[in-house]
């Protein structure tokens, strides 16, 4: 199964995240968060994502959703020290629906590149 | 009895303390007021965690890398991570560091940061300061200046490096958002790598 991984500053916010994605994806045990620093001081911890990707691996890949900044660059120093041993990519998505639409596609068994490619047809959404 | 490396990362360490109102205060101004706090926290760490007898200068340099990784929060965290990290590289298994070492140190966390930050020069970013410190480095290295002068040169330009980023308006990292309200504001980022610069130079002046 495609595992997720949530990226925040924020250990709030990455939990919300977690509990709102869950709700469409009773079950799933593949979403992980990797929010905060060890302290819970918000930022976020290169090394700390890339344990969580190497959790949220189950051999079939890993989506990671991050929030912004720093965010987004901790999440590819992780993957670039991972050095090719997880499939793992960012998703180009808004961080909510990305999660949301992730867990659901994920849970349901879809590929890697199937999860992905969903979870990225958020990124256009117009909310109203 | 502690090593050089580890003095030196140690002094890094004293001044980012002793500068960290002033890299927050300017980092308030056109950022989310957490640079000199997250470098600090970080420097901590790395000064406990760093082995102090450890001769093996590029173990020290990849665990500074490391921490800071873990520690510091901010972009600061990747990107001084991996300037650490690859200056680390450069420095694999020796105990000794020639003004060619530095040369190559500088220009690896020169390429690690631009590759990190998807960032070139004139973007109001640490860069600013860093290239032209390297180019003039290697420029006096090459006329045959010592370690300390050519790093004296290398500061100067660093310093005006960042009187450079007063002057241009932030394309990248949260001051970007701030669009041409960032024009007159010095970078953090500029200004803790010259300070890191400074430190490292006063180090060697004093050895």
């Amino acid at each position: 199964m495609v595992g997720i991984v949530i990226v925040s500053h924020s250990p709030k916010i990455a939990e919300g995240i977690r509990d709102l994605a869950l709700e469409m994806a009773q079950g799933y045990e593949g979403l992980y968060c990797a929010a905060g620093l060890e302290d819970g001081t918000i930022g976020t911890d290169a090394v700390r994502i890339m344990e969580a990707i190497q959790d949220a691996d189950a051999g079939d890949g890993v989506v990671v959703l991050a929030d912004l900044g720093s965010g987004i660059m901790s999440a590819e120093m992780a993957i670039d020290m991972l050095d090719g041993s997880v499939k793992v990519q960012i998703a180009d998505a808004p961080i909510v629906e990305g999660a949301i639409l992730a867990a659901v596609e994920a849970s349901a068994g879809g590929t890697f590149e199937h999860v992905l490619e969903e979870t990225e047809k958020t990124r256009g959404l117009s909310k109203l | 009895m502690s090593t050089k490396v580890y003095d030196c990362i140690s002094r890094i360490g004293d001044t980012i303390e002793e500068n960290k109102d002033f890299l927050t205060d300017l980092d308030r101004e056109i950022g989310d007021a957490d640079h000199g706090v997250n470098m600090a926290r970080g420097f901590h760490a790395v000064v406990e965690k760093i082995p102090k007898d450890d001769g093996n200068i590029g173990a020290v340099l990849k665990k500074t890398g490391m921490t800071l990784l873990s520690t510091v929060g901010g972009a600061s965290g990747p990107l001084y991570g991996t300037a650490y990290m690859e200056a680390g590289k450069v420095m694999a298994g020796k105990t000794e560091m020639t003004a060619e070492d530095f040369s190559a140190i500088l220009k690896a966390a020169i390429a690690g940061i631009q590759k990190r930050g998807k960032a070139v020069r004139g973007e109001k970013t640490m860069l600013d300061a860093l290239i032209p410190a390297s180019e003039i480095f290697d420029e006096k290295i090459a006329g045959g200046s010592d370690i300390v002068t050519a790093l004296n040169a290398a500061c100067e330009e660093a310093e005006k490096g960042i009187e450079y980023t007063k002057t241009i308006r932030a394309t990248k990292g949260r001051a970007s958002y701030l669009g041409d309200r960032s024009i007159g504001h010095q970078d953090p980022g500029a200004t803790s790598a010259t300070l890191t610069l400074e430190t490292i130079r006063d180090f060697l002046k004093e050895e």
